[in-house]
């Protein structure tokens, strides 16, 4: 570990919570000028949360910040970035209708004294910056029309050339290829060979492995491990971060799980070639009757746009999907519907009305089998009833608000939307994700309850234990492609992290 | 479970303890126009002898049945979320267009084309329901936000009227029309039955069909509406439409109400129509409010424009009162708006 003489940042014993639920515990973490420093651990560990106190997102937080030696606390991102903290996010913020020189430029544009943008020494000073980075494109181009990964590149550049010390790179290298990867790597170290302070946040462990110097481990809002990467292993940060024996109830998957022999069920679903853009790329599967498919990956790696390909939400560039036997182009999420696709994505916000009561909820999808010219409150509302009897959500009043759910209810309430008249394939992203662990257990009851009634389920999720933990067979998406299959055989979850 | 109960315990607790606190504020989105218009009223009423008769309810019922009928669609539009701008251009035109069908009288100056009764009547509302559609091709197939594409659609509709009428006035309409434009059965007018008559079918089918509850759930979360499976373009593209007739329909039987037909005659009506459905408490945001609350706003506009004449205020006054009007009652929704989103989270 490279001991400066004072570290640039120093935090000490850093508390913060959401409502209750801690997301970081007593969290020590030092930075030294001239350092490359990874941070792995699962979605939900805490490295982002101590990234945004960082970059001074989050100013509300128990524990001593200091910078430069001297106790700091930042009022707001502003605050930060004039101490020379810049962060890139791992959403694109870029402006796609401006120009390459305008994005590396935004918001301090050279001016002359009138107050004119001199637009050509602009270009200039962008184009050669931009070149120092390997990249060679032309600075009049509207940023939009290149390619995501060079984007994402021209983002990263602008924040590390804007004299930042501390720069933090949350997932920077999901949506680029290998040696756009190599390209970003070679800066880096060329940063921080002239002193500049960089986080590396990334699922990626070889990437993590390669660049940094130093590589700290989160796991349930704790430090972990503290390493030099020199002298650790993939396999014993993989260790790290899913934990040996994990305290609560929840299982852990470090032993392995055994997965049964391919079902010989009817396909009720094929993928054939879907590509789209750079998001995927000839991704094929089958989804049986009776079966749980899993679809694994890292954030990013296609999965989402995979999902609303099913729905109908999203149309493929190329490839063909076919609902029992039948090939489908859908023109709409309402002609999905019809071939028998249900659809709960990851954000419940976007599948639930929360200022309609539960009955209306639940009834939405199903209304034109229901009623036909006219409305039958009375009948949606015994329909309704008959779900959160089934389902058990809690409380059990149909005309309460959604909003007013427990966040597990509601996502009861996404699945029974789709209940009273049982799909062919039911499409679920991240069914489980942010709940408590009983209500976790009550979804993936009624999960395995329908595929035992032959519903072809198709699971995707970024969380290694949701797919264990449901699937039958598991597909793992990579940048856009099915890189490998499990099946009938023994899985663990470092198998799974390793794979992907 | 743990967690999820207490969750919802804690909430229904917090709703027992302040449970009248809570439905005043979810419901102050119907409560506010409500107690405008009675404040109005009794303002008007003391102010002026000649306001609270029974004439003179007659005479507000009357003056606003036309925007009640141009407002009826308007609603379905402001309850997706969207907006239509063009109703009064298309109020115009329909009514320009049935009488462009109807037989001038010779000093008319129209090189017009005259039909039987019922044809005009058919083709201006087929007029009509083609410029609404465009407007739903507009805004669903290609994709123009409503504000740009109805704005375009008020130009479309208002030049179709240039050309029809070249500035010319035209005053025949066909009999059906004239008698439900201005005549009167048994003391009530024909138009206040007939804006009536329309409310009442909106009001039914937003509350009671299918289609209904599904501009309240596309208004509500556009986003979850496309993932529960509906058509969402459908039913945007047919609230367009929808607009575009009752404003072919409010156009027709105003052109009979005013006795002629003539350029640029329905302009205020555009913003009387927003006025009545968002005083009235719908959400510009869209899933909340409904023609109980567009019929609130009608009154409110009614009362003071009427209410107006009665006192003696300087007659260019009444259009800055009229604005600052308006403006406190979308202060009002967008605040209603916010009380209701704090009541639910």
């Amino acid at each position: 570990m490279p001991q400066g003489p004072s570290p640039l940042l120093e935090l000490t014993q850093i508390t913060k919570a959401f409502g209750g639920v801690e997301a970081l515990r007593g969290i020590d973490f030092a930075l030294s000028p001239g350092e490359i420093h990874g941070l792995v651990g699962e979605n939900g560990a805490g490295k982002s949360t101590l990234m945004k106190i960082i970059a001074g997102v989050h100013s509300e937080f128990s524990g001593r910040f200091m910078l430069d030696g001297r106790e700091t606390r930042f009022r707001s991102t502003r605050d930060a970035r004039a101490a020379g903290i810049a962060m890139v996010h791992q959403e694109l913020s870029v402006a796609p209708d401006l120009s390459v020189a305008e994005n590396v430029f935004l918001g301090v544009q050279p001016t002359n004294r009138l107050g004119f943008v001199q637009w050509r020494l602009m270009a200039r000073e962008a184009g050669e910056q931009l070149a120092r980075f390997g990249i060679d494109v032309d600075p009049t181009a509207r940023l939009g029309d290149l390619p995501i990964g060079l984007q994402q590149l021209i983002e990263i550049a602008r924040v590390l050339f804007s004299g930042a010390r501390i720069v933090i790179l949350d997932e920077p290298t999901s949506a680029l290829s290998p040696p756009e990867v190599e390209r970003l790597f070679a800066t880096l170290r060329r940063l921080r060979d002239a002193g500049t302070a960089i986080i590396f946040i990334s699922h990626f462990i070889e990437d993590i492995l390669n660049v940094s110097d130093t590589v700290t481990v989160f796991r349930n809002g704790r430090k972990v491990m503290d390493a030099a990467a020199g002298a650790t292993t993939k396999a014993a940060l993989i260790e790290a971060m899913i934990g040996k024996g994990r305290e609560a109830l929840e299982e852990t998957y470090t032993h392995d799980v055994a997965l049964p022999a391919r079902s010989e069920t009817p396909v009720v679903l094929e993928a054939s070639g879907l590509s789209l853009a750079r998001s995927l790329r000839e991704v094929s599967f089958q989804a049986r009757a009776g079966e749980v498919l899993g679809v694994y990956g890292f954030m990013g790696c296609g999965q989402l746009e995979l999902a609303r390909i099913l729905f109908g939400k999203l149309k493929p560039d190329r490839g063909l999907l076919q609902v029992a036997g039948r090939t489908k182009a859908f023109g709409s999420t309402a002609d999905a519907r019809r071939a028998g696709i249900a659809f709960v994505p990851e954000s419940r916000r976007a599948m639930l009305f929360h200022q309609e009561p539960v009955y209306k909820n639940v009834s939405i999808s199903i209304l034109d089998r229901i009623s036909s010219l006219w409305l039958r409150p009375s009948h949606e509302r015994d329909i309704a009833m008959r779900q959160v009897e089934q389902l058990q959500i809690r409380p059990t009043a149909v005309e309460l608000d959604l909003g007013m759910l427990s966040g597990g209810n509601q996502q009861k309430v996404a699945l029974a939307k789709w209940l009273t008249f049982p799909p062919r394939v039911l499409v679920l992203c991240e069914p489980t994700r942010g709940m408590d662990v009983g209500a976790k257990n009550d979804v993936i009851h009624i999960i395995r309850h329908l595929r035992e009634q032959g519903l072809a389920i198709i699971v995707l999720s970024t969380e290694p234990e949701t797919v264990l933990s449901l699937a039958d067979r598991i597909i793992v998406l990579k940048r856009g492609a099915v890189v490998r299959e499990f099946a009938n055989e023994e899985i663990s979850k470092d198998r799974l992290l390793e794979a992907a | 479970m743990v967690s999820g109960d207490s969750a919802a315990v804690h909430t229904s607790d917090r709703k027992g303890s302040k449970g009248i606190a809570a439905l005043l504020r979810s419901q102050m989105r119907n409560i506010a126009p409500f107690l405008t218009l009675i404040l109005l009223s009794a303002f008007f009423a003391i102010a002026s002898p000649s306001f609270a008769t029974i004439d003179n309810v007659g005479n507000i019922l009357t003056q606003v049945s036309v925007t009640g009928i141009i407002a009826v669609g308007l609603t379905f539009v402001i309850l997706c979320a969207e907006i239509d701008l063009s109703i009064a251009s298309i109020a115009n035109v329909t009514g320009i267009a049935v009488a462009y069908f109807t037989l001038q009288e010779s000093y008319v100056n129209i090189a017009n084309i005259p039909l039987p009764g019922w044809a005009a009547i058919l083709l201006a509302l087929s007029l009509c329901a083609v410029l609404g559609l465009v407007n739903a091709f507009g805004l669903t197939v290609i994709g123009i936000p409503s504000f740009i594409m109805t704005l375009a659609m008020m130009q479309i509709a208002a030049g179709i009227s240039a050309l029809l009428v070249r500035g010319q006035i035209a005053y025949k309409v066909p009999d059906l029309i004239a008698t439900l434009g201005s005549a009167s059965i048994g003391g009530i007018p024909w138009i206040v039955i007939v804006a009536a008559l329309m409310l009442l079918a909106g009001h039914l089918v937003l509350t009671y069909t299918r289609f209904g509850r599904y501009v309240y759930m596309v208004g509500g979360n556009r986003e979850a509406a496309e993932y529960s499976g509906l058509n969402v373009k459908l039913i945007l593209g047919s609230v367009m439409v929808i607009s575009a007739v009752c404003s072919g329909i409010g156009g027709m039987l105003g052109v009979a109400h005013f006795g002629s037909a003539q350029q640029n005659e329905f302009d205020t009506y555009l913003l009387d129509s927003i006025a009545a459905v968002v005083v009235g408490g719908t959400s510009l945001f869209g899933g909340r409010g409904g023609i109980g609350n567009t019929i609130v706003g009608l009154f409110v506009l009614g009362v003071l424009n009427n209410g107006l004449d009665h006192v003696n205020i300087d007659s260019f006054l009444k259009i800055l009162i009229r604005g600052l009007i308006l403006l406190a009652a979308l202060v009002i929704n967008v605040y209603a708006q916010r009380l209701r989103a704090k009541a639910v989270d």
